[in-house]
């Protein structure tokens, strides 16, 4: 019998692909279908005093406006729970959605938004992490005490301690510091994000999406629409590209509220800009590391501080600190690690995941000790690293029991293909034992 | 000035959500003419899920691939999946969809022993037929089934459900949180040239190797392995946001502004090859790795670009700006 | 005020009812309902909207639509040759040159057009006439490789 798993073979679903016939969520259209455009704050950060959409909803085409009293359930959504489908008091980043416009055409919709009367008060905002630490700062969320994610009252840091790391820098005959920043990241799919609402025959609200995770989306939403899981179909299963950008929500919520209030078919698509300027994005990042390490290379000892800027919402930072310092130390076995994580607020766009997740940017920084201390010791880079190399049995850092280890494997993959010659000590290595 | 450089790099990718629960569904429908619908949530990117999941449907049920179609797309028909993240799809859905596969083949074979008149346990089910342990000549085809299954009242869907542990949660004080999933290793080594007048870099070789546990596809595994570059030489090179935070209000607003890589910034030299140890979480020792290949190539050029100017830089991207700067303070 | 836009579209005659703001891929997309053409941008950094018009890759997002009265317009939907792939979709598939899909039409007209002019590109030659055309999925690697497939006859 043949065995398909090891083959290479062609896309199953490709196609659709090179005939232009597979259907992506902009390529579906309806009849009478309504277009959405987002009134998106002006402002880093302000206070709404008034907000009049009446000339918006007189407008000739338009069928009317979605503001925060339009959600049945509740406007909030989000792995974290906290963003808003619609902040009609205090937009904390430039672009957040305030209201909406529903209308024939997405020029009638923009022509009808440039009409809103929105009175906002500009206020200060914070865009770096360490001036938002400050004692002064302004607070990016409302009615709270600082700029810190909160695990429990008065946390505000996430802890790994692995082994005993006082007792690692004193067994380091070197230690080699150093800072690392790492900036935002757009996902950029070649398709911009868009959703297609309507109510279906059986009253449904049928919702076509390009998300990654339809059940995980499914679970946000209900609460948004006030709708049991029975009352929405969610289809997806095809996606233009979404390296993490489609983990989030950016037009489901908005186009399925259009498409309960107005009962005719929706669509809501985001133009390049508010894609690059106003989505979800791969958070910056500031890491110090120390790191000690004996003459003949061994790492003894890894401290690492992590400040992770979340910008206006939790997104899905509180995990991607802890699954940074999870594998922040590299796939290498240090007995001895201290991981210590915050999440700070920011007004800009919120941070999310993204290809590598928060894991690529500790990778970053720890391969450049990496690379660095092997400099310092004038030992071949290989070398260090074959030398450092999990095995199975090891332990990582939040205790964890390396399995299936195979640093050595793929280095040793790698150098064969570029043409370098590896010694023999490092050849006869493997990832089973030390 | 224009000068050369090589680097290397070593980094992890771990598959699946860390703290486990993270579950897929899976089920597998016998169609009337004895050919098969697998229904999955699993959502493709484009990073082929469909394709890979469809080959483990296939190897499962010792069937032809060709007689079996994927169902990706059934809204609330579809059985759940955590979702396609984390580069978990390899890793966890294989195992609902192997569950599936047995679970079907039990009932194809508890229905043809009542046909056989014999017990459940004395029916094989192989290269897409059903047969008699120790008589052979009683079998049936797989088409014989579909027809026979239509036209009695019987419905042969299988159903698996997978997930690696119950979710657990970091301990509060040390961190502890045992459950990972699985990791993948990858490893980097490239050359570039920098101009030390312009801070321009130019890749002229880059080659990666990623150890996979099992290329369920390896084709797809080589289009994985150069797709990262697109995310990693452009976090590394040229793709920032907010190119003057915090002093200015500018942001990138169209494809002119943000650079993500071409054609022409992709190294003229590459190349792509993966290693296998058999991962004992996996399905035949498959886990996901695709998402490590944007992660490796951005040490190995801060590595390089060190070999080449003799200055560390610690900040990505690695714009032109930032390389002049670095080669100013050093003097 | 509307205007009958007529051009020849993957060799049959069409009218379309066009505003003279319309673009191209306006008309493509959402008047005549061919959605094979992608839009990515709107701003023609993307290329994932190319067409041909009179055998010339251009961004049906930058065109305006009234400026193709009376020319060929060939579309990813016109590549299919009777019912054959053409052999550059052919190879797209089976080289992998598509991950999500997404620019892949827009990949595949501006491919033929170089064919078209250039049958044996170098790869120099390949990698500059592509370059306006993104993949975020980073399938350019493969890209080459069908080209220089279909290229080469094989």
């Amino acid at each position: 019998m043949t065995e398909y798993v090891g083959q290479s073979m062609p896309r199953y679903n490709g196609i659709g692909q090179v005939t232009g016939t597979a259907r992506y969520v902009d390529d579906i259209q309806f009849p009478g279908m309504l277009y959405v455009k987002v009134l998106r704050s002006p402002v880093h950060k302000g206070t709404i005093r008034n907000l009049d959409l009446s000339a918006v909803a007189k407008t000739t085409g338009v069928a009317g406006v979605l503001t925060a009293d339009d959600i049945p359930g509740q406007n909030a959504y989000g792995f974290y729970g906290d963003s808003q489908v619609f902040n009609p008091k205090q937009p904390r980043f430039k672009g957040e959605p305030i209201a909406a416009v529903v209308a024939v055409d997405e020029d009638t919709a923009m022509e009808a938004l440039a009409k809103a009367k929105l009175d906002i008060e500009e206020q200060t905002p914070v865009f770096d992490m360490f001036e938002a630490l400050k004692p002064n700062a302004p607070l990016v969320r409302p009615g709270t005490a600082n700029n810190l994610f909160e695990y429990a009252p008065g946390k505000t840091t996430f802890v790994i301690k692995l082994g005993d790391i006082e007792k690692g820098f004193q067994e380091a005959d070197h230690v080699i510091e150093g800072t690392y920043k790492e900036g935002m990241q757009d996902h950029c799919p070649m398709e911009p994000h868009v959703s297609v609402a309507r109510i279906d025959d059986a009253d449904r609200l049928e919702i076509y999406t390009h998300s990654q995770c339809l059940n995980v989306h499914l679970g946000f939403l209900c609460p948004v629409f006030n709708l049991p899981q029975s009352k929405i179909n969610y289809i997806g299963g095809r996606c233009g590209g979404g390296f993490g950008g489609k983990n989030d929500i950016h037009c489901d919520h908005i186009a399925g509220l259009a498409a309960l209030k107005f009962r005719k078919p929706v669509k809501f698509r985001f133009t390049r800009k508010e894609d690059l300027a106003y989505s979800t994005k791969r958070g910056p990042w500031v890491f110090e590391y120390k790191t000690g390490f004996k003459s003949d290379g061994r790492i003894v000892a890894s401290h690492i501080r992590e400040f992770h800027d979340s910008g206006a919402y939790t997104g899905l930072s509180p995990y991607c600190i802890e699954k940074c310092g999870m594998f922040a130390s590299g796939p290498y076995a240090v007995p001895n690690i201290l991981v210590e994580a915050q999440v700070i607020y920011t007004n800009k766009p919120v941070s999310s995941s993204m290809r590598g997740f928060a894991v690529l940017n500790g990778q970053v920084a720890m391969e450049t000790q990496m690379s660095r201390i092997a400099e310092q010791l004038g030992l071949d880079p290989w070398e260090l690293r074959f030398i450092n190399a999990w095995r199975d049995g090891d332990m990582g850092a939040s205790r964890y029991v390396v399995q299936g280890a195979g640093a050595i494997e793929a280095m040793r993959k790698c150098a064969e293909l570029a043409g370098i010659q590896l010694p023999a000590k490092l050849m006869e290595m493997n990832s089973r034992r030390r | 000035m224009k000068k050369k450089g090589v680097g290397m790099s070593c980094v992890l990718h771990p598959t699946g959500n860390k703290g486990a629960g993270d579950p897929s569904q899976a089920a597998i429908q016998l169609k009337p003419d004895g050919t098969f619908t697998l229904v999955t949530g699993a959502v493709d990117l484009g990073q082929g899920s469909s394709t890979i999941l469809r080959q483990f449907a296939a190897d499962e049920l010792g069937v032809p691939i060709e007689n079996i179609t994927v169902n990706n797309s059934a809204g609330n028909a579809a059985p759940v999946t955590m979702g396609s993240f984390a580069s978990r799809v390899t890793l966890i859905d294989p195992h609902a969809v192997k569950l599936a596969a047995e679970d079907l083949k039990a009932q194809i074979c508890k229905w043809a022993a009542a046909q056989f008149g014999v017990n459940p346990d004395d029916v094989t089910f192989a290269d897409n037929k059903v047969a008699v342990k120790n008589d052979p000549a009683k079998s049936l085809t797989m088409a014989e089934v579909g027809a026979g299954v239509f036209n009695s009242p019987a419905l042969m869907i299988g159903t698996g459900a997978w997930y690696p542990a119950p979710f657990t949660a970091h301990d509060p004080e040390t961190g502890a949180m045992p459950s990972v999933g699985a990791v993948s290793f990858g490893a980097c080594y490239l050359e570039l040239e920098v101009d030390t007048e312009t801070g321009v870099v130019d890749i002229l070789k880059l080659v990666q190797a990623w150890e996979v546990g099992k290329a369920v596809n390896p084709l797809m595994c080589k289009m994985q392995i150069g797709g990262g570059l697109s995310i990693g030489l452009g976090y590394a090179l040229s793709e920032e946001c907010w190119p003057h935070a915090p002093s200015m209000d500018f942001v990138p607003e169209v494809l002119g502004d943000y650079f993500i890589p071409t054609f022409a910034d992709y190294p003229l030299e590459n190349e792509r090859a993966v290693a296998e140890v058999p991962h004992p979480m996996g399905v035949k020792g498959a886990k996901g790795f695709s998402e490590g290949s944007s992660t490796a190539p951005i040490p190995a050029i801060i590595a390089a670009l060190h070999d080449a100017l003799g200055v560390w830089i610690t900040e990505i991207p690695v714009t032109p700006e930032v390389i002049l700067r670095a080669l100013g303070a050093r003097g | 005020m509307k205007h009958v836009l007529s051009f020849t579209l993957n060799g049959a005659p069409v009218d379309a009812l066009v505003q003279a703001t319309d673009t191209l891929l306006d008309v493509l997309r959402e008047k005549i309902g061919l959605t094979g053409t992608k839009r990515g941008c709107d701003t023609g950094n993307c290329g994932a909207c190319t067409v041909l018009i009179d055998n010339e890759p251009v961004n049906a997002c930058l065109t305006i639509a009234l400026t193709v009265t009376g020319k060929t317009v060939t579309t990813v939907e016109g590549l299919v040759e009777g019912s054959e792939l053409h052999p550059l979709q052919k190879a797209f598939h089976e080289h992998g040159a598509s991950q999500c899909g997404f620019c892949t039409s827009g990949m595949l007209m501006a491919a033929k057009a170089l064919l078209d002019k250039h049958p044996q590109p170098s790869r120099s030659a390949i990698v500059e006439f592509m370059s306006g055309n993104l993949c975020r999925c980073g399938t350019y690697l493969e890209v080459i490789e069908a080209i220089q497939a279909v290229a080469g006859g094989k």
